[in-house]
C-alpha cells in the first residue's frame, strides 16, 4: 500500500510542473487582456482598423502596425520558402551522404545567431546595399506601387530580405523532418513508374504536403513576432503602402520603440493591446502548424507500421 | 525535342535551382559571421571587458557591466527555468500516453512559438508593474520563460531515449516510481540533458526583445537584482542605432562577443551528443 501512495504522490508532485506550464500559457493571456482593457474599452473594434496612432491626443489605432506585420511576414515567405523547400530536398534527397550533418548543421547555424546580430548587419551591411540597388532602379518601374517610394535603403524590402533569411532555417528543417519520413517506397514506386529524379521527389512532396504546410506556417510565425532584426531596418514610420522603398511599422516592433516611452496608462494600455493581438496571431499559426506537422508524422508512423514497411537501403549499407 | 529529353532537363534544371537554395541560404550566413568576425575582432580589447561605457564624445571604454549582466541575466533564467523545465520534462516522459501530457506537451510546442516581446510584456506585468521599477529579476523571468518550453521538450526526448530495462530493473528491484526515476533513469539521461540545457541557454542568450523593459539598460555597473540591469543584447541594440561611429564599433565587438559565446555553447553541445551517441551504441 505505501508504494502505490508513493507512487501516487509522485504523480501527483511532478504533475504540479506540467500544470505550471498550462498556468504561464494562460498567464500570458490573462495579463495581455486585462493590462490593455483601457485600449479595448475606448476603442473597441476600431482600433483593428483605426489609421491613426497619435500619443499625444490619446487617439490610437493599430492597422498600420497589423498592416505591416502581415505585409512582411508574407514578403518575407515568398522569398524564404522556394529556398528553405530547396535546402529540404537537397539535403535529403540529392547530396551526397558525408555532406549532409555539416549541411544540416550551417543551415540550423542560421536559427542560432542572434536577431540583434542581424539587425546589426542590417543596418550597416544590407541596408546600404539594397539603398545602392533602389538608386539603379530605372524611371519606369517607380510608376509601379511596389517600387515606388524614396531609395533610402530602410524599409519594407530590406525588412522582408532579412526575415526571410532568418525564417529559413525553421521551415527547412520541418521540411527536412518530414521527407526524411515519407516511405521509401512512395519514390521507389515513382521511379518504377518511369519517374525522373525529380517527378519522384514530387511524389515524396506531395505525401508529405500536409507537413510542408505545418513547415512554412512555422516560418511565418516566427516571422510575425520577430523584433530585433526588423525594427532596425524597416524604418518604423506607420505607413500603409504597398511600396517595398517604403519605410514602415510592424506590431512587435512598435512594442519594443515606445513601450518605456509609454508615459500614460491609454498609451501602455494600446501597446499591450498590439500585444494582444500579436499573441492571438502567433497562437493561431503556431496551433494550425503544430496540428498539420502532427498529423503528418501520424499518417507516417501508421504506414511504418503496415507490413508492406520498407526497409532503408541506407541502413543496409551502414 | 522528345517528351523524355525534356523531363530529363527539367528534371536537371530543378535538382540544380535545390543546390542553389543552399548557396543563397549560406551565402547571408557567410557574409555575416564574416562581418562580425572582422568588424567585431579588430575592435575587441582588454578594456572592452574591463571599462565601463564612456560617456558620449569620449572614445573607448567598454562593456564590463554588460557583460556581467548578460550572465546574471542568464542565471536567474535557468534558476527559474531548469528545475521546472526538467520535472515538467520528468512528468511527460513518465505519463506520455496521459490526455494531460499530450496538452502539456502541445501547450510547450505553442509557447515555444510565442513571439518573446509577448513574453517580455507578460514578465513586465508580472515584476515590473507590481513594484513600478524595471529590475534584472524581471528580465530573469522573461528569460526564464523563453527557456522552460526547450528544457521541457528536450529532457522529455532524452529521457524517452533511456533503455526500457533500466527503470524495469529498479522496479523489480522494489524501487518505487519515485526512486527508479530519480536514482536511475534521470542519472542516465543527465548528460545529455545538460546538453540541451546548454542549447536553450544559447538561445535566450541573444534574447533582446523581452529585455527592453524588463531589465532595461543601466550605465552603471550593478550586481543588485532588483536594479535595471545592462545586458549584452540591450547594449548592442543602443550602440548600434546611435549616431557615432565609436559606438557603432563597440557594437560589432559586443555582438562579436556574443556570437562566439553562443557559437561555442553549441558546439560543445553538439559534441557532447556525438560522444553521447557513440557511447549508447550496442
Amino acid at each position: 500500500m505505501r508504494r502505490s501512495s508513493d507512487d501516487r504522490w509522485f504523480r501527483i508532485g511532478t504533475g504540479v510542473f506540467p500544470a505550471l506550464v498550462l498556468a504561464i500559457a494562460a498567464g500570458i493571456a490573462y495579463e495581455l487582456t486585462t493590462d490593455s482593457m483601457l485600449s479595448i474599452r475606448k476603442f473597441g473594434l476600431s482600433f483593428w482598423t483605426g489609421k491613426t496612432w497619435d500619443p499625444v491626443s490619446g487617439v490610437f489605432g493599430g492597422y498600420p502596425f497589423i498592416w505591416g506585420t502581415l505585409y512582411s511576414s508574407i514578403l518575407a515567405l515568398i522569398l524564404s520558402t522556394p529556398i528553405a523547400l530547396g535546402i529540404a530536398i537537397f539535403i535529403s534527397e540529392l547530396s551526397p551522404r558525408m555532406l549532409r550533418t555539416p549541411l544540416t548543421y550551417l543551415t540550423e547555424l542560421l536559427a542560432a545567431i542572434p536577431s540583434i546580430v542581424y539587425g546589426l548587419w542590417g543596418i550597416f551591411v544590407l541596408t546600404p546595399l539594397i539603398r545602392k540597388l533602389e538608386v539603379l532602379t530605372p524611371d519606369w518601374l517607380k510608376k509601379v506601387p511596389l517600387f515606388s517610394g524614396p531609395p533610402v535603403g530602410v524599409g519594407m524590402g530590406t525588412a522582408a530580405v532579412i526575415l526571410s533569411i532568418m525564417v529559413v532555417p525553421f521551415t527547412s528543417s520541418v521540411a527536412r523532418e518530414i521527407l526524411k519520413n515519407v516511405p521509401v517506397a512512395q519514390r521507389e514506386a515513382a521511379y518504377a513508374l518511369g519517374a525522373t529524379r525529380w517527378e519522384a521527389i514530387k511524389v515524396a512532396i506531395g505525401y508529405g504536403k500536409t507537413g510542408m504546410i505545418g513547415a512554412i506556417m512555422l516560418g511565418l510565425g516566427r516571422a510575425l513576432g520577430e523584433t530585433m532584426a526588423v525594427t532596425m531596418v524597416i524604418g518604423n514610420a506607420p505607413i500603409v503602402s504597398l511600396s517595398l522603398f517604403k519605410p514602415q511599422y510592424t506590431m512587435a516592433a512598435v512594442i519594443a520603440n515606445e513601450f518605456t516611452e509609454a508615459a500614460d496608462e491609454l498609451y501602455l494600455h494600446a501597446l499591450i493591446e498590439i500585444g494582444l493581438l500579436l499573441f492571438i496571431i502567433t497562437i493561431v499559426v503556431n496551433v494550425l502548424s503544430r496540428l498539420l506537422i502532427w498529423t503528418a508524422t501520424r499518417r507516417f508512423a501508421r504506414v511504418i507500421v503496415m507490413p508492406a514497411a520498407v526497409e532503408e537501403p541506407e541502413e543496409a549499407v551502414a | 525535342m522528345s517528351y523524355v529529353t525534356r523531363r530529363k532537363i527539367v528534371s536537371r534544371v530543378m535538382e540544380i535551382l535545390c543546390g542553389v537554395a543552399v548557396i543563397l541560404a549560406l551565402l547571408p550566413l557567410a557574409a555575416i559571421l564574416f562581418y562580425v568576425l572582422s568588424q567585431g575582432a579588430s575592435s575587441l580589447n582588454l578594456a572592452f571587458f574591463t571599462q565601463m561605457p564612456k560617456p558620449v564624445g569620449e572614445t573607448g571604454g567598454g562593456m564590463a557591466n554588460a557583460i556581467v549582466g548578460t550572465l546574471i541575466l542568464i542565471g536567474l533564467a535557468a534558476l527559474f527555468a531548469v528545475p521546472v523545465g526538467m520535472l515538467c520534462g520528468i512528468h511527460l516522459s513518465e505519463y506520455s500516453n496521459s490526455p494531460f501530457s499530450s496538452v502539456v506537451r502541445f501547450a510547450a510546442d505553442v509557447l515555444n512559438g510565442v513571439p518573446s516581446i509577448v513574453v517580455g510584456i507578460f514578465a513586465y506585468g508580472l515584476v515590473v508593474l507590481p513594484v513600478r521599477r524595471f529590475s534584472a529579476l524581471a528580465g530573469g523571468v522573461a528569460l526564464g520563460l523563453l527557456m522552460i518550453p526547450i528544457v521541457v521538450r528536450t529532457t522529455e526526448e532524452l529521457l524517452r531515449l533511456v533503455p526500457g530495462g533500466l527503470r524495469e530493473g529498479a522496479l523489480a528491484l522494489g524501487a518505487t516510481r519515485r526512486r527508479a526515476v530519480f536514482s536511475v533513469i534521470v542519472p542516465a539521461a543527465l548528460p545529455g540533458i545538460l546538453t540541451g540545457i546548454l542549447v536553450a541557454i544559447a538561445r535566450v542568450a541573444g534574447e533582446t526583445a523581452p529585455l527592453l523593459f524588463t531589465s532595461f539598460n543601466n550605465h552603471f555597473f550593478t550586481t543588485n537584482i532588483m536594479q535595471p540591469m545592462s545586458s549584452l543584447t540591450v547594449q548592442v541594440y543602443t550602440y548600434a542605432i546611435s549616431p557615432y561611429e565609436d559606438w557603432h564599433r563597440q557594437a560589432w565587438a559586443g555582438a562579436f562577443l556574443l556570437v562566439l559565446i553562443i557559437l561555442s555553447l553549441s558546439i560543445a553541445a553538439r559534441l557532447a551528443v556525438r560522444r553521447l551517441e557513440r557511447m549508447n551504441r550496442p
